[in-house]
């Protein structure tokens, strides 16, 4: 290892960690403008131009709120949960594939930092350890509707982390690795995946909206019975925190499926332009921005357009529906590469 | 890579004594969940990547989960120990003994086992672990596969209702 | 049962069929309704930039007139408190001093004229009562405020100002029809 390698790593994850924070932030923004447009409202527009410095405004308010912890609350518990959200969903984006490979000086930096041949699997295991954010958090509240709220959380994303890893079993079984780069770098041009796991895909995002607990599967925030679900009894930059959480797993997630259903970083026709390298490695992560931007949107249009599920729906959707239909792909995945490709 | 097994190797071992000090379950599966990452940290420096990430998956992600949900659920959190007759405390020093002596005489012998296998710093890598299962194990894994398939129907067997006992 | 008009709808509890069931048509066009909103114009009014239009005869704010004179219409003849149905308007009257007939029309004004706010509900009847053309609601808006007692409005808040540049107009409130209807006593609610 030289040295160089290590200080392009640093300032690539910084960079990579910024850029999360700042999508984020802006995602609640965006989220406030676009559930207002679909109710024929303005949105925020009073801090800046079209109310640009909004997330400012309420990152400064939530920093300036009362920091309250219940006197009947586990305290390092309560301090612990929404650092292990966050944490978490940060610790995510590591193994995305932000762009192909950057050539300067001779030198070849891949923009990505980890390609762990395992990706997908990390992205599973981080998801599944978000779980005890929000566990530990509602459960150290010491409220009914925290605990509860929480337990909706775990059981919620237990189930769909099942379909959904049986509908990325499909996937892997096409792309035949686990590195998300070899996964991007098979969808080159519009080789993309979802055009050859139609099923798979409409099975991973909504596992992905159940994970991140977005609307239509926002039970475990669900304000009309839960009053906030599991952070409840949180207030000031704590609250921030879960709910800064949201968005990066939001962001994060759409970056996951932008990365295995929509070829990630691959322009299509790119080739054809003749731009030289680096140029194309640049084109490609806006182009994958930009992909991951409309994902965002997708998550938010789908929340302000479908009302939420109840509880038994939300269970029998995932076990009864979406994970025969998971196996069903796996089965027929594996048909189709046995008779075209084996034989 | 030394500093960093001395470092998991305390973690864990701190972690491991706290899971079975510590008074009230939901620290003792908090410490567990602690014990499981450090073991996966070990994994990763057996180059096991896939072990550590399955291990993550299954035992942090979905088993200690569960372990959670029900003591929150069953709210266990008060502090619930039995006092101990001297009988039994006797005979859980003997227990333990006896369990100690038995361990000293594994672990004697573990020195002169010679692994049938020689280690390759890729026997945990995804590919490895895959021909390993579905070349040399297939049988034991399929007879494994099948067992889970015999605890699940016998989970949803217990979880159904009774129709015929329905009003 | 016999439907009394054609716009009921029969419920019926019937099975759904597979398309139905699978939601993914109902999904889309549930979002293909909001995107369409998307695009829509804003029903939202930005209102300090931007006032909603108000009707001419908007029921807002009092106004107590003063003649062309810039004299003091309001004789302190207690009419419009007598009206008021929520008993919001209170008065206390003097008599005119001899060198005040620049201020004060009639022989009698009212010293103290307080509107209460609070308990006003813009009904107009003072309005109406009124036989000397003193008081007028107009088309301003009574301002908020965090306490109560700004909002028992004084002659200060009320008369308007001398400058004729700065009168209230309230033509819009004297429409023929509305000055038809005030010489006609016997339409005015509290006869």
């Amino acid at each position: 290892m030289d040295w160089t390698l290590y200080i392009y790593k640093t300032i690539f994850l910084v960079i990579i960690f910024l850029i999360t924070l700042v999508v984020a932030m802006y995602s609640t923004y965006g989220e406030r403008k676009v559930a207002a447009f679909m109710q024929d409202r303005r949105g925020p527009n009073r801090a800046g131009i079209f109310g640009l410095l909004q997330p400012l405004a309420d990152g400064v308010k939530m920093f300036m709120k009362e920091e309250i912890i219940p006197l009947t609350a586990n305290k390092k518990l309560f301090i612990l949960g929404p650092s292990i959200a966050m944490t978490t969903a940060m610790l995510t984006g590591v193994v995305i594939p932000w762009g192909g490979t950057l050539t300067i000086g001779g030198r070849e930096f891949s923009m990505q930092i980890a390609d762990l041949n395992i990706g997908i699997l990390y992205v599973f295991a981080m998801v599944s350890i978000g779980v005890y954010g929000i566990m530990i958090g509602g459960w150290a509240s010491n409220n009914k509707y925290a605990l509860l709220g929480s337990i909706r959380a775990a059981s919620q994303m237990i189930s769909y982390e099942i379909a959904m890893g049986m509908s990325i079993i499909a996937l892997i079984l096409t792309s035949g690795s686990l590195s998300l780069n070899d996964i991007v770098q098979q969808q080159h041009g519009m080789n993309w995946n979802i055009f050859y796991q139609p099923l798979g895909f409409l099975i991973f995002i909504v596992c992905a909206f159940a994970e991140t607990n977005r609307a239509p599967f926002d039970l475990p925030e669900c304000e009309t019975e839960l009053i906030g679900g599991y952070h409840t009894e949180y207030s000031s930059m704590k609250l921030g925190f879960y709910l800064f959480a949201e968005y990066i797993n939001m962001f994060i997630s759409s970056a996951v499926i932008a990365t295995l259903y929509f070829g990630g970083y691959n322009m299509p026709f790119i080739d054809q332009l003749g731009l030289s390298p680096n140029v194309v490695t640049l084109l490609g992560s806006a182009f994958f921005f930009m992909k991951i931007l409309f994902l965002i949107f997708l998550f938010m249009w789908i929340r302000w357009t479908l009302p939420r599920f109840r509880y038994d729906q939300l269970m029998n959707l995932g076990w009864k529906k979406l994970m025969p239909l998971a196996m069903f792909n796996i089965v027929a995945t594996g048909a189709y590469y046995y008779f075209t490709v084996l034989i | 890579m030394t500093f960093l097994f001395y470092l998991l190797s305390a973690i864990m071992v701190i972690s491991a004594l706290m899971v079975v000090s510590t008074r009230s379950p939901i620290n003792s599966v908090l410490a567990l969940i602690v014990c499981f990452i450090a073991m996966a940290g070990h994994y990763i420096l057996l180059n096991a990547q896939f072990l550590a990430v399955v291990h993550l998956i299954v035992y942090t992600g979905a088993i200690m989960v569960l372990f959670l949900f029900v003591i929150m659920l069953l709210n266990l959190n008060k502090v619930t120990i039995p006092t101990k007759t001297s009988v039994t405390r006797i005979s859980a020093v003997i227990t333990g003994g006896l369990f100690f002596l038995v361990m000293v005489a594994a672990t004697r012998l573990t020195f002169e086992i010679h692994p049938r296998y020689p280690f390759t710093n890729q026997i945990g890598l995804v590919s490895e672990v895959g021909k390993t299962l579905f070349k040399e194990f297939l049988l034991p894994f399929e007879v494994s596969s099948v067992l889970f398939i015999s605890a699940m129907i016998g989970a949803i067997m217990f979880g159904k209702k009774d129709e015929s006992k329905k009003l | 049962m016999q439907a009394l008009t054609n716009r009921s709808k029969m419920v019926s509890n019937k099975q759904m069929t597979f398309m139905e069931r699978i939601y993914l048509p109902a999904i889309f066009k549930g979002m293909s309704i909001t995107l369409k909103h998307f695009f829509k114009k804003k029903a939202t009014i930005s209102y300090p930039e931007q006032t909603r239009e108000f009707s001419k005869i908007y029921r807002g704010r009092h106004v107590l007139k003063r003649d062309e004179e810039g004299r003091e219409r309001c004789t302190a003849c207690g009419l419009c408190a007598v009206s008021c149905p929520a008993e919001a308007i209170t008065m206390i009257a003097a008599e005119r001093k001899p060198g005040e007939e620049h201020l004060y029309r009639e022989e009698k004004y009212a010293e103290v004229y307080e509107i209460n706010m609070l308990r006003c509900i813009f009904c107009g009847d003072c309005e109406e009562a009124c036989p000397k053309e003193a008081i007028f609601l107009t088309d301003r808006i009574v301002k908020s405020d965090y306490e109560r007692l700004p909002f028992v409005y004084g002659k200060s808040l009320l008369v308007e100002p001398l400058d004729p540049n700065l009168r209230i107009d309230i033509s819009g409130r004297q429409t023929k029809n509305v000055l038809n209807f005030k010489q006609n006593k016997r339409f005015a609610h509290n006869r």
